[in-house]
């Protein structure tokens, strides 16, 4: 250390007070994007704008009642696809399994975890939408379900692990078998954390535009059957914030606040949660 | 494990036949039936990624043999005489994406040393959550307030100021149109903040804390132990969070669809509107009319799934070594 003293003193606060505003200007992120929603979109959030389906630009009084209930219906279908396979395959990858065969699930899992969701879209293109010959809300379900597969998948499992072996050993000293045991004692002890986990994977899946652009499409009225494309709001809010109109761009505001709504207060509340049971588990 | 001790002794003197008995016996509970559906299930997660690769790969037969690798180096998209060349799209998602982990690198780097080595357990968890909830944001909001904040901040203000005083440099001269590869890698250096920072965080909380205390007790600066000591121990760690953040910038679609400009040219000012893989994918593939059109998008999907598996796999060994590492030694 042959540097004078003081300069290392003030190389030390200089670099420590440049980590605390890089940690502020990250976390004032967050409070900018709500702010400038809750104030561009809260004023033009109407019960019309719930409750109308789209009117062609320059009618006043449009909304996306239509692009509501197709998130919805979505989601609803990306959750029967993806969220059986993920939380069985992670009842294998924490009960059963071997070392090998498990890591090489994870990793996998892991890996497409990582693929960029419009590539999801395009697998759901060509294994739905060509066979088919049309768009529908069926491939987008099955996009989203997809991606959730190892997301649920990763967060099953581990929620098993954190279950107390003693309690398996418990059920198996009763005489249970180790099906049984899992069944009635291992799953239902991790359940809460299982749950969250789901809901977790169902609020990032929410937000996802790319998968549905070319899967579930686009439908200005009510989708009629599964078969059928769908609005979605995530894709309601990219045509009309890239649309020329100002009128649209409102409404997309207004369609952005609700959707940001829906995926944190479901993830702040899931992570809620999850953090006081871990709390009392200490 | 259901059976009692009784029967096992029975079933082992009954030699080989006993073997198959208790396999019975296990199967009449139900276990190897358990075991053998919920592996199924897990195995499913390969037919997954063999299916989906093999979509890809067969779906963009037509480029692939029409222009080879000449696809990948061919500067024209032309999608009305049916002429495609991916040059344009990956060099907008390459430099969007460099310039963006310059941007959240440092950013996310620094933010994670002050949660990890200096604000008080408390405040680093409120503070974890908040980004963690940046991390849930869905990429379509940050393409709005791209649009329509950003950009005509970076029209009216970064970019002429800019211009003025590093114009010199190629990279920022030519007219500021707000729309272009510098808002698009911004947009994407906001988003992949939250995971450069997370990650970082945890690998720097791996480190042990004899690391620290040493350096401190040798009569280094709280600084000196991060940036000399800390750090170096969490490289690789840190390293694989840049990757998994790069990853997720090259495959990243909305937020730099909604910014980039979406013009197939190739120009070295960042305040120039681009095009990235994901984006052109994201606008031509529902209005795509020929099959080479849409199978040469579905080619370029595949590059980008390549892409991001092998930075993918990279970034989670390296993460995968480094907390092991630090948890070896407490």
């Amino acid at each position: 250390m042959n540097r004078p003293f003081f300069m290392r003193k003030l190389v030390n606060a200089l670099m420590l007070s440049l980590c605390g505003v890089c940690a502020l200007v990250s976390v004032s992120v967050l409070f900018i994007i709500l702010g400038y929603l809750l104030w561009n979109g809260g004023r033009f959030l109407t019960w019309t704008f719930l409750t109308r389906l789209p009117t062609p630009v320059g009618e006043p009084g449009g909304g996306m009642a239509n692009a509501i209930v197709g998130s919805g219906k979505v989601l609803l279908l990306a959750a029967l696809t993806g969220v059986p396979v993920g939380f069985v395959g992670g009842i294998y990858l924490a009960e059963f399994g071997g070392r090998v065969f498990p890591f090489l699930v994870r990793y996998t899992a892991d890996l497409l975890n990582g693929v960029p969701s419009i590539v999801m879209g395009i697998f759901a293109y060509t294994v739905v939408v060509l066979p088919m010959h049309h768009f529908s809300t069926l491939a987008g379900g099955l996009a989203l379900g997809a991606m959730l597969i190892p997301i649920v998948l990763r967060s099953t499992e581990e929620f098993l692990r954190a279950v107390p072996q003693s309690l398996r050993e418990g059920a198996l000293a009763l005489g249970a078998s180790k099906s049984r045991a899992i069944a009635t004692v291992v799953i239902p002890a991790g359940f809460q954390g299982i749950a969250t986990g789901i809901l977790l994977a169902l609020a990032r899946v929410a937000g996802e535009t790319a998968p549905l652009i070319f899967t579930s499409a686009n439908n200005r009225f009510w989708s009629r059957g599964w078969n059928q494309p769908t609005a979605t709001l995530p894709v309601m809010i990219w045509t009309y914030a890239s649309s020329a109109y100002e009128d649209w761009h409102r409404q997309a505001w207004a369609a952005g606040l609700i959707l940001l709504m829906l995926v944190l207060v479901a993830n702040a509340g899931a992570r809620l949660i999850l953090a006081r049971r871990t709390s009392v588990a200490r | 494990m259901a059976t009692p001790p009784l029967v096992i002794d029975q079933l082992h003197a009954a030699g080989r036949g006993g073997r198959v008995r208790a396999f019975i016996e296990r199967l009449r509970s139900g276990d190897e039936i358990a075991h053998l559906i919920t592996l199924v299930f897990a195995a499913s997660i390969f037919l997954l990624t063999v299916l989906l690769v093999y979509e890809l790969y067969v779906n963009c037969a037509l480029p692939r043999h029409k222009f080879g690798w000449g696809f990948f180096f061919s500067r024209t998209w032309d999608p009305v005489f049916e002429n495609f060349g991916a040059l344009p799209f990956i060099y907008g998602t390459v430099v969007t994406s460099l310039v963006a982990l310059l941007i959240a690198v440092p950013m996310g780097v620094g933010a994670a040393i002050f949660l990890a080595e200096l604000a008080p357990p408390h405040l680093s968890d409120a503070l974890t959550f908040v980004i963690e909830l940046l991390a849930a944001v869905p990429s379509v909001i940050f393409g709005v307030l791209g649009i329509f904040v950003l950009v005509p901040i970076l029209r009216s203000q970064v970019e002429p100021f800019l211009k003025a005083t590093l114009g010199f440099l190629p990279f920022f001269q030519g007219p500021i149109y707000g729309i272009g590869y510098l808002a698009a890698s911004v947009v994407l250096a906001i988003m992949i903040v939250p995971f450069v920072l997370s990650i970082s965080r945890e690998v720097l909380l791996a480190v042990p804390r004899e690391e620290r205390e040493a350096a401190l007790a040798l009569g280094a600066t709280r600084w000196e132990a991060t940036w000399k000591v800390v750090v170096p121990y969490a490289r690789a760690g840190i390293f694989g969070s840049v990757c998994l953040a790069l990853a997720r910038a090259l495959g990243e679609t909305m937020a730099v669809t909604m910014v980039i400009g979406n013009e197939p040219k190739i120009s070295a000012s960042l305040f120039a509107p681009g095009y990235s893989m994901a984006a052109v994918i994201a606008n031509e593939f529902a209005e795509a009319t020929g099959d080479l059109h849409v199978q040469a998008l579905i080619e370029l999907g595949l590059v980008l799934f390549v892409l991001t598996m092998i930075i993918n796999a990279l970034a989670r060994l390296l993460i995968l070594l480094t907390t092991k590492q630090g948890t070896a030694h407490p």
